[in-house]
């Protein structure tokens, strides 16, 4: 396995056991305090989740800079844009299933068509909000939010990467919409691996296959790619960005080895395996499979059990990928 | 500042021309609403509202937010004639490439606070930018201009409960009440009323005017400014379509523009209104 070692990725890169873990949402409430210390021109705005969404450990830091909407999503990202009108930097926070998943004539009107610079915070996103089924389990915010105008999308991979993606939009001006999961995850970024808005990552260099995926998710893609090792060699990317998608990163791999994959916890129409069929299809048409929530709801149930019910954990995703002989379509490899 | 009734009426029947002409340049868009909030209109910018044309950046101005971004020809027909652009651009009115779009878009036009159309929202965006100039120890008020209709929208509510918690006494909101929207009568689509009620129960001050009633509404915004604690209500009851006979009380006239035919009746009847104004004959 081609580790790459300008990522400075987490030691035991293989192995959940010794890997740290941490949810997505703690990396962003720990750094929207830090990013809120260096300007303060950022506010912060909740719909009743504060604590859910760990904003509250920036309405303990700055009590004035902080607003409390109540459970009313529209109002949240409306009243976000006056404050960007009026030269703020608002950070607003719900569970994605209710902002972008409630408000999205708001978010296009009055934050993307209208040019303000609000981030939109949508925590819980994904089947790994478990018990509370499936109205709360986002799997269509990408969709709706990476096909909007001006607004960037942010998917961090891991606890230190959503600390660092936290960081990277507080100082740009673009609206951006960033995922984060309830559920904790191995931490296999440190604090040492870069982050750039809109540069994907390949992680592990791979010649048969490019899997590529987001979000806590990706790590079992990781593993699958370490269980298929020495039948399959895997590439594997984090398309920790999705918008501005990482055209130069993702048509090179596709060239390279032929063969995409896909991987995500959202639906696999209109997801990141929506955005990257879009872009090989234009750029360099590459055999593609997609993995993820095949045009369904999910259901009650915990995190890791839904992603094995649903094929989602690093032994199906090793099982499905082996079945789909990409050996045998090497002809089909771009010579440039 | 222009306090005088009949300078302020002169220009409202100025902007009433005006924005009928780019209505029928256009063919389509709307005149009932437009017309019913001119005198409003004129005051905020030529008598109430701290602003400058001239630097629409600067940062003391007073904020106008259109929340019912349907009425905006007469926002621009005010804003021409207040000198931020010409009356020609104002005939370009939803023409491929004008600056002066079908609904108002910020980024398109210097001086426009927000861009608005779809309903419901221009409260929230005017007090987020309230709680920011409290933040901020700023000094200017926030007007946020919302229709009847537009108040049967969740958005809104939610606006109004968040003013009032925040005790956004920088923000005034002027409602024109005229009674209308597109499918017919406020009160048989969706009733509101009682609206001072309503809004008092939700911790606004509430203030009832004729909005077409110049010292009326000069008089309202003064005791708005002066009210602590709260935002304000202006309730403006106004008649859409006013000045024109044909088009007054009339939701039909809501979302369409003139004809040439009816163009040219509705300005004979504006000029004659105009010459009563001039000849200190005509009843405010």
């Amino acid at each position: 396995m081609q580790i790459n070692s300008s990522l400075h990725l987490a030691e035991a890169l293989w192995d959940p056991t010794v890997l740290k873990s941490g949810a997505t949402r703690q990396g962003f409430g720990k750094a929207l305090v830090e990013a809120a210390k260096r300007d303060e021109r950022i506010v912060g705005l909740c719909a009743d989740l504060t604590e859910s969404t760990q904003m509250h450990l920036f309405a303990e830091a700055f009590p004035e800079r902080f607003a409390q909407v109540g459970v009313a999503e529209q109002n949240l990202v409306t009243v976000a844009s006056g404050m960007a009108a009026a030269g703020k930097i608002p950070f607003c926070s719900s569970y994605a299933a209710f902002s972008p998943g409630r408000n999205w004539e708001q978010i296009r009107t009055t934050i993307c068509y209208n040019d303000r610079n609000v981030k939109m915070v949508g925590s819980h996103a994904g089947l790994s909000v478990g018990p509370d089924g499936a109205t709360h389990q986002a799997l269509e915010d990408i969709a709706i939010t990476r096909v909007l105008p001006n607004m960037y999308v942010i998917v961090p991979a891991d606890v230190e990467q959503a600390y660092a993606a936290t960081l990277a939009i507080a100082q740009d001006t673009h609206p951006t919409y960033l995922r984060l999961a309830r559920e904790k995850s191995p931490i296999f970024t440190t604090s040492e691996t870069p982050f750039e808005i809109g540069k994907a990552q390949v992680l592990v260099e791979g010649t048969d296959v490019t899997l590529i995926g987001a979000g806590p998710m990706l790590y079992e893609g990781l593993r699958a790619a370490y269980l298929l090792g020495g039948k399959i060699s895997v590439e594997v990317i984090n398309l920790h960005t999705i918008k501005p998608f990482d055209v130069e990163t993702v048509v090179a791999s596709a060239r390279k080895t032929g063969a995409v994959v896909t991987l995500e916890e959202h639906q696999i129409n209109g997801g990141i395996g929506g955005a990257v069929a879009e872009v090989l299809a234009e750029h360099a048409p590459t055999k593609i499979h997609r993995i993820g929530m095949r045009d369904c709801f999910g259901e009650s149930g915990k995190a890791a059990e839904l992603w094995k019910h649903f094929g989602l954990t690093a032994e199906s995703i090793a099982q499905e990928m082996s079945v789909l002989q990409f050996a045998d379509d090497n002809d089909s490899k771009h010579s440039t | 500042m222009i306090t005088d009734r009949k300078e302020l009426a002169l220009i409202a029947n100025t902007i009433r021309q005006d924005l009928l002409r780019a209505l029928n340049t256009a063919g389509s868009g709307h005149s009932g609403g437009p017309l019913g909030m001119a005198d409003i209109f004129t005051v905020l910018y030529f008598q109430a509202m701290k602003h400058d044309p001239q630097n629409t950046d600067w940062d003391e101005r007073d904020r106008l937010v259109l929340s019912n971004g349907h009425i905006c020809p007469v926002l621009y027909a005010t804003m021409a004639h207040a000198g931020y652009f010409s009356v020609d651009e104002l005939m370009t009115l939803r023409q491929l490439g004008s600056r002066i779009q079908g609904h108002p878009h910020r980024s398109a036009l210097p001086g426009l606070e927000t861009t608005s159309g779809p309903l419901g929202s221009g409260l929230s965006q005017g007090s987020g930018m309230a709680w920011a100039a409290k933040l901020d120890g700023k000094k200017h008020t926030v007007f946020v201009l919302t229709s009847d209709g537009e108040h049967q929208e969740g958005n809104h509510w939610e606006a109004v409960m968040f003013a009032a918690k925040y005790k956004l006494d920088n923000l005034i909101q002027i409602m024109d009440r005229n009674f209308i929207q597109i499918e017919g009568n406020t009160e048989e689509v969706m009733p509101l009323d009682p609206i001072k009620e309503k809004y008092e129960a939700f911790n606004w001050h509430v203030i009832e005017v004729n909005g077409h009633h110049y010292e009326e509404i000069i008089s309202a915004i003064t005791e708005a400014k002066a009210v602590k604690g709260k935002p304000v209500l202006i309730n403006a009851l106004t008649t859409p379509g006013k000045g024109v006979s044909f088009m007054e009380g009339d939701y039909k006239w809501h979302g369409k523009p003139p004809s040439a035919e009816e163009l040219e009746k509705a300005l004979a009847e504006l000029q004659q209104v105009r010459t009563q104004i001039e000849q200190d004959q005509y009843d405010y």
